[in-house]
């Protein structure tokens, strides 16, 4: 018992859009009126989201024995859970959420604030270590945190892993006396939902990543480019940066220093190109979202014409924690070439879906059996698809694979941006690799002619090949125009789709010579 | 083209967009993400004011109107139903629901597809005027396009 009457109890809902698609806000409605009826005070603390998505509304309750859980509270069942004690952490509860076994496993770095502090309060941030590494930056200096970056072996969580270490001392070392730093937030790749966590949950990492690549190039001014899918994201961000500007984190003299740096947000306009670094460049200085060829590379020649660091949200949040645990525990953790934690998102009929951050080198099958318990239908896996849209479509015999950049660029597919999405035995291959030059279709920015017109031959192609019609011959032309459309493209948009199509036809054959198999219409999901 | 436009967005609305970004670095997704909000579309005038306003021509403005999918260039009617269509949302019947809503269509509602909202482990997914609904079933649309405006009491 944490308290009777007339003490006041915190409640945490999650204000996180995931929860809210699936009735947080009624449920925080409830809990306030529930609480005024049984005659108790609360305060109700809207927080991110813990990444236990099947766990949905989340509901934590202070108490001594910890945050206690329960969940998945359906709007309508909270008046009934106070009425068990829920305000005391009585009733039917899941315990301590931080016992979990599903949250303890893991190693959370990046999201160790998300679902736990209120993200729009800065003094939650600071309560929960925040600002520990602009600190120590801003003692150090740009040498040193470009040193500790390099020595950390931070590789960018976009999805092409480039060390930002090397990235940041290319734009430290060029000439120009405006420099920008630009956060991709444009996490177009279904299946991927970190950054609008992150957005959404801390989003005061973000900012402190940002200030901290400010100060280590010299750059003054910050920009995050956020889909417009993401609205929720947007408006905490706002809500942040305001904030960090009252508290002097964010402007002309960040925490006294004399250092002047300041972030915007902007918002794209449903371009899934835009995620590729020069379109959103493009967007960003209010162009069609058209890929640039490289080189010049952003880092000389970016947003403008100036020198430009761009990252991707994690990857800026993973500067926070090398400043402030420092390089060597961030090399501790991970193996060969790929350091550090990376957060894996589990998607799609998956029976436990969310966040696991974890050290690289866990296995797909830890995540989709372990973590993920299998689908979410109960039917067995067929495929999972890794690292977005553009990324392979992998076998159940394939689970093994480690999670690490160079293990699954040797298995011929990528890691991307953490993103895995299963499928179960419904699935139809034939399908999904038609999707994959659907999408690049309607996505391709036009400008080079083996993505804007490569992807509609391929959907043609892939549809003579669904009727029937010349398979062999259909199929060897496909391959043909895979191999054109990953030499010729401009980015990875064009050179990419291959991947996913490539990879359903090797690994799921039968999808595409056998079409008169048991049709693919009988999927029952439960609720 | 669609013939006759009404409710044009253009003049003094406009210039209120324009003047609350004329500082910005690259204004025009700012200034036509402004427009959409508050006309719901984008026309013509609309166009040659902003290029007038900001020194472009006409063919950069339309150029970035167009490429955009979220600046919509004729009027939307009814209620904006935005279906996700993403892989993550496809495996758990996306697709399904992305059909039933192009079949049940009708005047009063814009069926629009989007790939992906980030609620992949939620799916699937469909945003009704704005607010999203995770673990979506064919069964459940009706309801969700209709409930706000049948002003049908809350049942929780």
């Amino acid at each position: 018992m944490s308290g009777g009457p007339g003490v006041e109890v915190t409640v945490y809902v999650p204000a996180d859009s995931a929860a809210r698609s699936v009735g947080a806000d009624r449920v925080a409605a409830e809990v306030r009126r529930a609480a005024a009826a049984a005659g108790r005070a609360v305060r109700i603390v809207r927080t991110g989201s813990r990444g236990m998505a099947w766990l949905e509304p989340l509901v934590e309750v202070e108490t001594l024995r910890g945050r206690i859980g329960y969940g998945p509270v359906r709007p309508g069942e909270v008046a009934g859970l106070v009425d068990e004690g829920l305000l005391d952490g009585e009733g039917d509860s899941l315990g301590p959420v931080e016992a979990l076994p599903w949250l303890c496993d893991q190693r959370r770095v990046t999201f160790a604030r998300v679902g736990v502090v209120d993200p729009r309060d800065p003094d939650s941030y600071l309560e929960h270590g925040g600002l520990t590494g602009l600190r120590r930056a801003l003692e150090v200096g740009p040498e040193q945190v470009l040193e500790g970056m390099t020595a950390s072996g931070v590789r960018g969580r976009g999805g092409a892993g480039f060390p930002a270490g090397v990235k940041w001392r290319t734009v430290a070392a060029a000439e120009g006396d405006l420099k920008f730093v630009c956060a991709n937030a444009d996490e177009g790749d279904s299946g991927t939902f970190a950054d609008r966590m992150i957005m959404e949950g801390d989003p005061f990492q973000l900012l402190e990543g940002m200030t901290i690549a400010g100060l280590a190039v010299g750059a003054s001014e910050g920009y995050v480019y956020v889909r417009s899918e993401y609205p929720d994201a947007v408006a905490t961000l706002r809500a942040a940066i305001t904030a960090a500007r009252e508290r002097g984190w964010l402007g002309p003299d960040v925490l006294g220093s004399g250092f002047g740096f300041d972030v915007e947000v902007r918002v794209g306009a449903g371009a899934y190109i835009c995620g590729e670094e020069t379109a959103m460049l493009e967007s960003l200085e209010g162009k069609r979202g058209m890929v640039r060829a490289k080189p010049p590379i952003p880092a000389l020649s970016g947003l403008f014409g100036r020198p430009t660091v761009v990252n991707n949200v994690l990857t800026l949040c993973a500067a926070t924690s090398v400043l402030a645990d420092g390089a060597d525990a961030y090399q501790e953790l991970g193996t060969g070439r790929s350091r550090g934690t990376q957060v894996f998102q589990l998607g799609g009929n998956i029976a436990r879906g969310g966040i696991v951050e974890a050290p690289f080198g866990v296995t797909l099958r830890d995540l989709v059996e372990g973590y993920g318990g299998g689908t979410r239908s109960g039917r067995p896996v067929r495929a999972v698809q890794v690292g977005g849209p553009l990324g392979a479509y992998l076998p159940v015999e394939r689970l093994d694979l480690p999670m690490d950049y160079e293990a699954f660029a040797e298995a011929g597919a990528m890691l991307g941006h953490g993103g895995v999405v299963v499928f179960d035995d419904t699935v139809d291959m034939a399908h999904q690799a038609r999707f994959a030059m659907e999408f690049c279709a309607a996505e391709s920015c036009g400008k080079c002619t083996p993505c804007r017109v490569g992807a509609v031959r391929g959907v043609e192609t892939i549809d003579k090949v669904i009727a029937g019609t010349d398979v062999d011959d259909n199929l060897a032309l496909l391959d043909d125009l895979c191999e054109l459309m990953t030499d010729g493209s401009l980015c990875a948009m064009g050179g990419l789709t291959p991947l996913p199509v490539r990879s359903a036809v090797s690994h799921f054959g039968e999808d595409f010579l056998d079409r008169d198999r048991t049709p693919h219409t009988t999927r029952e999901l439960s609720p | 083209m669609s013939a006759r436009r009404t409710d044009e967005p253009a003049g003094g609305l406009l210039r209120g967009i324009v003047e609350r970004h004329r500082l910005a670095r690259g204004p025009l997704l700012p200034i036509l993400h402004d427009v959409q909000r508050e006309a719901g579309w984008i026309d013509d005038r609309t166009i040659d004011l902003v290029a007038d306003e900001l020194n472009l021509s006409r063919a950069e403005v339309h150029g970035v109107a167009s490429f955009y999918t979220d600046f919509r260039r004729e009027p939307s009617g009814g209620t904006v139903v935005r279906v996700c269509r993403g892989e993550a949302c496809q495996a758990v019947g996306g697709e399904e629901i992305h059909a039933a809503l192009l079949a049940g269509g009708g005047g009063a509602v814009t069926v629009d597809q989007i790939f992906c909202f980030g609620n992949c482990a939620l799916g699937p997914s469909v945003e009704v005027d704005g607010t999203l609904h995770g673990r979506v079933s064919v069964g459940d649309l009706p309801e969700l396009i209709t409930g706000p405006t049948g002003a049908a009491p809350d049942a929780a």
